[in-house]
């Protein structure tokens, strides 16, 4: 099987779907001449030309808006944001618009749109581009909301985006992008609201998502070394949420450490904490715990972000505390 | 066609309105979208307009007056038609009088809060019992009574380990082991029914003193605040036994008997069988006695369980049993968890005294030292005699040097007069 | 650059444009001013509930811009929606009942006043964010040129939107684009309680056009047939050229902000209400047609009969329709079957 970074997985389900329906653009900041500002969408513009592959000035809000219209008449639109950090911008389109269009217009108006785009902090890019936000959209019904951690994941996922008929919220990790993964060559798609095993253990169950799901790996290396086994579940998609196999595999370790990029107050961790008290009380034997990003602005220097980012070493000792070790 | 005029819904979170000027007066002709009143509403003064057009017959709200929307304010119809059908109903006289004297209401009794039965599966919780879930459900599941339990987890939280111990704890107790003693086994069981069925332990709230005392000693000494009470016991009954058993397989040791007169003297003082909760103190109801084993690299203390009950034969082939199995470093968590006293024992070193520090959350620790042969005065003579220090570590927020001694006095009692123990 | 309307525009007007056609704008002048006068009842006796945002005054900007429109254009407008979607092709009963809240609304019950919307009309709502419908509008004239067709999408919002960013990004992108889309501000002077002189560093809004190298005019937005004139160049450009424009339609208010508000008082005078209310579009436009031989006030009472029949008849059907049933609460979040959120007390 094919070995592909994160990023060349996205270019080919974006170019596949750009092949396969004639409805289908991408429109964003630097997306076409430039290859995009991640390279994203490298040699698209070349394939498919400016009608389908658009560059758009500075104008998150209304680029977003124009996607949002454009799907209202059946196109299907792919927007690009630069960066997750810049949708703050065009939130009101997205959330008083994409999401509420079809139950406000009493089912008349479905809004096909993918909007995507790194999230989350990469290497001291400092406050204004770091953030992890995706619990916001989380917030909103009408939208789905999408994570994936590996090139297959994320391959499949954008394109059961793009072929979705409802707005799809991507988020992708900055720092993913070079990492390698196994990807099928044929066409296959993986579908939304599917949660997935990314590590079977029998002693403790981590839940992460997107970036997270590396550091709670190097966690889960570290702790096997000690003779402790855990069972790491990556979401995949926070709305709709899966959590069954979560519940299965705390019913199997009775307690739980949620890894996640964000800021802890109302963090989309705290959702998850709190479905898992509802529907696995009787399992627990330990109290559900987080770590989470400090609740802080990123701060530049290279030291303070690595202590304001979940580490696989706050991780272990969460798993440590909920084992009542030490 | 007469038609009613209602009080209009002029603002989005209007109520009520109150007509400040009527425009229009009774016998006065108006058009559709011509204005009758000013209304002030919570938001503004507005005029209001008329929807149809005719002559103003009555008027039937007031100026000033303050009217909810939707009631009735006016009727406008043709000059002459009939509109009694249209007019509100007169408000009925009320009748001078004086209210009457209200009647005393009686007080009816309060209906009993609808007590929610405790879900299947979790214990009726005491004050303080704190339990994860999933040892609740254990708990309920196998009948172990969580009530008697010590959690080891945080803030004493009982965990599933604790469930755990019990549940091997128990199972040990049914099964044989070794030497059998049928009626000393009998009857620690039918005791240890008894005790099953009566509370684990009880608490004893802390009194203004004592609360000081907590608070101070903390501060000046860490976490547990010690003191130390020595005594010097003679051990010339207990050397005989001791001497006359020595060649037997498994000879029970000078430690084994120091256990037993400790549970013993434990069960007359629980209030040094007890545990500091923070806001209150623990007594247990139950004597489980730590040894402390040394192995290679440290420490471990195995515990003996209900050991007031057992014999001394079957202490002393339990602890040979759980030290080799310490220092073959085989024990399970609930056989070195649990205990509410512990016992070191460095005699067999050859140190006379010294003072151990209290395994938390245990309340106290004895510390004996060896069995020397030295001259004693007895009776205005010297003689030899045999004498052993045990020196008792005392946390200081759960008992005062007075209890100490009271108990170190018992602990005496029963070494030098080891029949007692029988 | 803006162009003044001379008399010379109107006669042509009423040269070339059928009679039919004249006499159906003054019909739907009288159907939209009965509609909305109805309307400000309804919310009175409660039977319209929340924000109600009424019409009264500007019928002759949208009737005259929706008179130059094809079945198949697309229209996007704020929240003083209704007689936009009445004179789109909306039916006037399932219009009144969306207002109502009742299941054979326009939008099922679930959009209300100010989310009418009719896909087979080409009324795309509806929207309450103040210039949020912009950039959507301009999406679906984008969408238009990506598909190849020549249909145009015109956008109506107040004077006082005209400050808001998604406004701004709009224009640019369709400008730079080449968008058909249509912009029209109807300008009636006040932004809620502030007046434009108070909220805009131009008062000219038309001359915005100029940051963007667009095509503009401004319109007296009181003369229906002025307003024909002017938005049916704006279509033809839109159609043949794929160029965007920005009109200026001024006009005035009757009625408050909206039901909320008074109709006068502490932002407008009394007087300057009732000095405009002289300038009624609708008797204006008659003054006009009977002036040229086309009606008389035979015709004209007949079409406000005809005009009130409508509405009283909107008001059965919407009496008539049931409220929304429970299971409607989750219906069209998703285009797939949903439910409550899972772990949530429903």
């Amino acid at each position: 099987m094919p070995l592909i970074t994160y990023r060349d997985a996205l270019n080919q389900a974006l170019r596949e779907e750009l092949r396969r329906d004639p409805n289908v653009f991408l429109m964003g900041e630097e997306v076409g001449v430039y290859q995009g500002a991640y390279k994203v969408s490298k040699g698209l513009l070349q394939e498919f030309g400016e009608r389908r592959i658009i560059d758009t000035p500075i104008t998150e809000e209304g680029f977003t808006g124009v996607g949002i219209g454009a799907a209202m008449v059946g196109l299907r639109p792919v927007i690009e944001m630069m960066t997750w950090n810049f949708s703050l911008l065009a939130m009101d389109q997205i959330i008083n618009g994409a999401a509420k269009l079809l139950y406000m217009s009493g089912g008349q108006f479905r809004i096909p749109i993918v909007v995507r785009g790194p999230g989350g902090a990469a290497h001291q890019l400092a406050a204004q581009h770091s953030q992890s936000i995706e619990s916001w959209y989380a917030h909103v019904p009408g939208l789905k909301v999408v994570a994936p951690s590996t090139p297959y994941d994320a391959k499949g996922l954008l394109k059961s985006a793009i072929r979705d008929d409802d707005p799809v919220i991507f988020f992708e990790g900055e720092t993913l992008y070079g990492s390698k993964g196994e990807v099928p060559a044929e066409d296959y798609t993986i579908p939304i609201g599917v949660a997935d095993i990314k590590r079977a253990g029998t002693d403790v169950t981590l839940v992460a998502w997107s970036k997270m799901v590396n550091v709670a790996m190097k966690a889960a290396d570290q702790l096997a070394a000690e003779g402790i086994s855990c069972e790491i579940v990556d979401p995949r998609s926070l709305r709709p949420f899966d959590d069954e196999p979560i519940l299965a595999s705390i019913a199997k370790t009775n307690r739980c450490v949620i890894v996640e990029e964000g800021w802890p107050s109302a963090g989309f961790g705290a959702q998850i904490a709190y479905q898992i008290q509802q529907s696995a009380f009787g399992d627990l034997d330990a109290p559900v715990t987080r770590v989470t990003g400090a609740d802080v602005p990123m701060p530049y220097a290279k030291n303070l972000e690595q202590l304001a980012m979940p580490s696989p070493a706050r991780v272990v000792a969460a798993v440590r505390e909920v084992l009542y070790l030490d | 066609m007469a038609s009613r005029v209602v009080m209009p819904k002029l603002s989005d979170t209007m109520e009520e309105g109150r007509i400040l000027r009527w425009i229009k007066k009774e016998g006065d002709p108006v058009e559709t979208g011509q204005a009758l009143a000013e209304v002030e509403t919570d938001k503004a003064t507005v005029e209001m307009e008329a929807y149809t057009s005719g002559i103003v017959r009555k008027l039937v709200a007031a100026e000033g007056q303050f009217v909810k929307v939707g009631q009735q304010i006016a009727v406008i119809g043709t000059a002459d038609e009939d509109i009694s059908a249209l007019l509100p109903a007169p408000a009925a006289a009320v009748p001078v009088e004086p209210a009457p004297a209200r009647p005393a209401a009686p007080v009816a009794a309060p209906t009993p809060r609808q007590v929610r039965a405790a879900p299947a599966g979790h214990v009726a919780a005491g004050r303080h019992l704190k339990a994860s879930p999933l040892a609740l459900s254990m708990a309920a599941e196998s009948g172990v009574d969580l009530k008697g339990l010590r959690g080891t987890g945080p803030q004493g939280r009982i965990i599933k380990r604790d469930v755990d111990a019990a549940l091997a704890a128990d199972a040990f107790q049914a099964g044989a082991t070794g030497s059998e003693v049928p009626q000393q086994r009998s009857r620690r069981q039918a005791t240890a029914a008894a005790l099953d069925a009566s509370p684990e332990s009880q608490d004893i709230e802390l009194s203004p003193i004592r609360r000081t005392i907590a608070k101070r000693l903390v501060q000046s000494k860490g976490p547990i605040p010690h003191f130390y009470l020595t005594i010097d016991v003679a051990m010339d009954g207990v050397w005989a036994t001791y001497q006359a058993l020595r060649d037997e397989r498994s000879p029970i040791s000078i430690n084994d008997i120091v256990i037993k007169a400790t549970a013993l003297a434990l069960r007359q003082h629980p209030d040094i069988n007890a545990s500091f909760a923070g806001d209150h103190v623990t007594q247990y109801a139950r004597v489980h006695i730590g040894m402390a084993v040394a192995i290679d690299d440290g420490l471990i203390t195995p515990v003996l369980r209900d050991a007031d009950l057992k014999s001394l034969d079957e202490i002393s082939e339990e602890s040979h049993t759980l030290a080799d199995r310490a220092r073959a470093r085989t024990l399970q968590p609930s056989e070195y968890t649990g205990a509410t006293f512990s016992i070191s024992n460095l005699g067999m070193m050859g140190i006379e005294e010294f003072s151990a520090i209290i395994n938390p959350p245990e309340a106290a620790i004895l510390a004996v030292g060896a069995v020397r042969q030295v001259p004693v005065a007895v009776d205005g003579q010297v003689r030899v005699g045999y004498r052993m220090k045990a020196t008792l570590s005392v946390d200081h927020r759960v008992a005062d040097g007075a209890s100490g001694a009271r108990f170190l006095q018992t602990l005496r009692r029963y070494l030098e007069h080891p029949l007692l123990m029988a | 650059m803006a162009t003044a309307i001379t008399p010379d525009h109107i006669s042509r007007q009423l040269a070339d444009t059928p009679k039919a056609t004249l006499v159906d704008m003054l019909a739907k002048m009288l159907l939209g001013r009965r509609f909305e006068e109805k309307c400000a009842e309804m919310y009175a006796l409660q039977k319209i509930g929340g924000f109600c945002h009424l019409y009264i005054g500007q019928e002759a900007v949208s009737i005259g811009a929706l008179s130059t429109l094809r079945p198949d254009d697309a229209i996007f407008t704020s929240y003083r929606d209704h007689v936009h979607a009445i004179v789109k092709g909306c039916d006037p009963g399932r219009v009144m009942a969306e207002l109502f809240g009742r299941r054979d609304g326009i939008s099922k019950g679930k959009g209300g006043s100010m989310h009418l919307f009719d896909r087979t009309a080409g009324m795309f709502g509806g929207h309450a964010i103040v210039g949020g419908h912009i950039p959507l509008a301009t999406g679906v004239a984008f969408a238009s040129k990506y598909q190849q067709t020549d249909r145009v999408t015109l956008c109506f919002f107040g004077e006082a939107a005209v400050n808001i960013g998604a406004f701004h990004e709009s224009l640019n992108m369709a400008a730079l684009w080449k968008l058909p889309c249509i912009y029209i501000v109807e300008n009636n002077r006040y932004g809620m309680g502030t007046s434009i002189e108070r909220a805009s560093a131009i008062y000219d809004v038309a001359a915005r056009a100029s940051a963007y190298d667009m095509a503009s005019e401004t319109v007296d937005g009181m003369d229906v047939l002025a307003v024909r004139d002017c938005i049916s160049r704006a279509v033809e450009r839109g159609r043949r050229e794929h160029a965007p424009s920005l009109i200026e339609a001024r006009c005035y208010r009757f009625m408050g902000h909206s039901m909320s508000d008074p109709v006068h008082g502490h932002y407008r005078t009394k007087e300057e209400v009732e000095e405009q209310k002289q300038q009624d579009p609708i008797r204006a436009y008659y003054g006009r047609l009977l002036a040229a031989g086309l009606v008389d006030q035979n015709v004209l009472d007949q079409l406000d009969r005809e005009a009130r029949d409508v509405v009283e008849r909107a008001i059965r059907f919407a009496e008539g329709s049931p409220e929304p049933p429970a299971d409607d609460l989750y219906a069209d979040v998703y285009s797939m079957p949903y439910g409550p959120f899972r772990g949530s007390d429903q």
